[in-house]
């Protein structure tokens, strides 16, 4: 079976048109005066779902969450969870929890007492209180520090600390504003991984706001970008990475090599792009566009391959000179400069520790990929 | 440090630690003088401590003073608390710059202004002056101190802490009792002991508003110095400084230890 990326999960409601939407954001407006924060956006979020919401800051997404919470009411449109419309019904009342940024620990309250908090409003009797907390400590492996105060305690500590009290009373959805934006990224990468068993070992429902894509796409089922209060595309982290809806969201995750061009002669998905100064660009993914048609060809770095000889029957090869390089460690990332003044991005795993005629800075190189590497994005 | 006392600096020092404290210390040690005469030493003696004691009248103003303090401080705590929650909260609402500038006008306001206006409005509106409108007064002084205390603390409360609350579960209501008073309760704390120390030293509001039978320490040792200084004013006088001393002491120690404990869990965090 032949699949974009390489990740197979059973778990795709949003491909099957009976499944029943669990949180649905309808044509929502939301205002702060005369800005708008979210302009007229719908979504739709399936139960058991790790939904993220990836944007720039200011973009919008941490208010469509504040929404969701009900700190903020939406200046039009619905939100519906579940089935219920939750205009009017005050944050006390929503059956969501969320974990905030700042963590927002209770400063004057013992661990125990903060994840306790929740569940005492709730009004549950002391001994399964003193159960529940029990078993969210385990959780989040916090049990040797119940009695301590948050500012005795480390950030990596605060944070599973802020997990568990919002995941102890067991809400419909949990929300996550940037939960690993304030951990180092050693910590952030464990942590990922955590939150992922978590809500696979829980069956909550998560959103997640974030800026960091790259946490996005580790943690999250599907992902919304979101530009300037809009979605500019909702789709798995293999396809926006692979088959991005527009220019910008094929620009917004990961690194992309550009060509603007016009569809030269076009058929049946393959097409030839002129991106001018004499390159010729063949793609198998054209899709419909026409001939004659705008487009940008955009490709991905590691798609591309690069070499000091033209490669014997590439379907496209560009030549130019190498002027920078730099070496990651795991993989060496090139920069050709075309002939045509176009500076293209090639990186190359490092799979073996020595490299036989290695590239150099200002030697002559070919960059060559094959005609389905590339998307052409029309908008 | 490895700070060279150069003549200068140490001159400066003197002068400047004389400037503050040799009138303190003239009190203090006339007021163990055996002599009846203020300025003339005659030996040591505790002797104005024991009639001090025996003073109906000091000891009667002294129990109006307490009195007087901890009601006021109690009650501008509460209102300069509201205050401060309604400045910072809602400053959108139309005359909050007005509003705001009327709570603070009294912290710059000549307290002869004060106490003057005042015994004004309780004369016109027909208040006999005592306890009571000593009492109202000091509230109406006292309040813009609280207010400003705790409004400093207000702006840099983390207002996630309140929503935090509320998303789980906790009424309005709730949140502020349980969550947001015992955040900034050392700010309300130290906003009643300015309130409660500046109503406990005030002389000239509580001379236009007082009345016969509420005479507060103040004002009867400013009425007895008129007579002449006595020694046993000047024992008064230090075990006030006295109290005050010990109050601060106490107060700034256990900030001290507060500060230094918390200073070792972050690190202990840190490194655990």
């Amino acid at each position: 079976m032949k699949s974009l990326g390489s990740i197979r999960r059973d778990f795709a409601p949003w491909n099957d048109p009976n499944a029943k939407p669990y949180i649905q954001f309808d044509k929502v407006t939301k205002k702060f005066g005369d800005f708008t924060a979210v302009n007229n956006l719908s979504l739709t979020i399936f139960e058991r779902e790790f939904f993220a919401l990836l944007g720039a800051s200011g973009c919008g997404k941490s208010t469509l969450l504040r929404m969701l919470a009900g700190f903020e009411e939406p200046t039009a449109g619905r939100i519906l969870l579940d089935g219920q419309d939750l205009r009017g019904i005050p944050p006390y009342r929503r059956p969501v929890n969320m974990m905030f940024q700042s963590y927002a620990l209770f400063p004057h309250m013992t661990v125990e007492n903060n994840i306790a908090f929740g569940l005492k409003q709730d009004g549950m009797p002391k001994p399964d209180i003193a159960a529940r907390v029990g078993e969210m400590l385990k959780l989040v492996k916090l049990e040797q520090f119940a009695k301590r105060k948050p500012h005795q305690l480390s950030g990596g500590q605060r944070q599973r600390v802020a997990l568990a009290r919002s995941v102890a009373k067991r809400p419909k959805v949990l929300l996550l504003d940037e939960p690993l934006g304030a951990l180092d990224k050693k910590l952030r990468e464990e942590t990922q991984f955590e939150l992922m068993d978590l809500q696979q070992s829980l069956g909550l429902t998560f959103v997640v706001v974030t800026h960091d894509q790259e946490e996005a796409m580790t943690m999250a089922d599907r992902i919304a970008i979101i530009d300037k209060g809009e979605v500019m595309q909702v789709a798995t982290p293999a396809e926006v990475y692979e088959a991005p809806g527009s220019r910008f969201v094929a620009g917004f995750v990961g690194n992309v090599n550009m060509f603007e061009g016009k569809i030269a002669h076009g058929e049946a998905g393959a097409a030839s792009i002129d991106a001018g100064n004499g390159i010729t660009i063949r793609t198998e993914n054209a899709g419909d566009a026409a001939t004659g048609a705008a487009v940008a060809f955009a490709i991905r770095p590691e798609k591309i391959r690069i070499s000091s000889k033209k490669p014997a029957g590439a379907v496209n090869a560009i030549e130019g000179e190498v002027y920078d390089i730099a070496y990651l460690g795991d993989m060496t990332v090139y920069h050709v400069r075309l002939d045509d003044g176009h500076v293209v991005r090639a990186s190359t795993m490092n799979a073996a520790r020595i490299t036989e005629d290695p590239l150099s800075w200002n030697d002559r190189a070919w960059v060559s990929f094959r005609p389905d590497a590339g998307v052409v994005l029309t908008r | 440090m490895n700070a060279t006392w150069s003549r200068f600096n140490l001159t400066s020092i003197v002068l400047g630690f004389a400037f503050l404290y040799l009138p303190i210390v003239l009190l203090v040690v006339f007021s163990f003088n055996e002599s009846k005469l203020v300025t003339v030493w005659g030996g040591f003696s505790t002797k104005w401590y024991v009639s001090l004691f025996h003073n109906q009248g000091l000891m009667d103003a002294t129990w109006v003073t307490a009195r007087v303090a901890v009601i006021s401080a109690t009650v501008a705590t509460v209102l300069g608390t509201l205050a401060a929650l309604t400045l910072t909260r809602y400053t959108r609402f139309k005359g909050r710059m007005l509003f705001s500038g009327m709570v603070f006008a009294p912290l710059v306001m000549p307290e002869v202004i004060t106490g003057l206006s005042l015994l004004l409005l309780f004369v016109a509106v027909g208040l006999d002056r005592g306890f009571l409108t000593v009492t109202l007064a000091h509230i109406t002084l006292t309040m813009c101190f609280v207010a400003v205390v705790v409004q400093s603390r207000l702006i840099t409360f983390d207002r996630s802490l309140e929503e935090a609350a509320m998303d789980l579960g906790a009424p309005p209501v709730k949140t502020f009792f349980q969550i947001t008073l015992p955040v900034i309760m050392p700010a309300i704390v130290s906003g009643w002991m300015l309130a409660f120390t500046l109503s406990l030293d005030d002389l000239v509001i509580a001379s236009f508003t007082s009345g016969p039978g509420a005479t507060t320490l103040p004002m009867k040792i400013y009425s007895q110095v008129r007579l002449g200084v006595t020694p046993e004013i000047n024992a008064a006088c230090t075990i006030l400084i006295a109290v005050v001393a010990v109050g601060v002491i106490i107060a700034s120690l256990a900030n001290k230890r507060r500060e230094v404990q918390r200073q070792r869990d972050e690190q202990a965090a840190q490194r655990g």
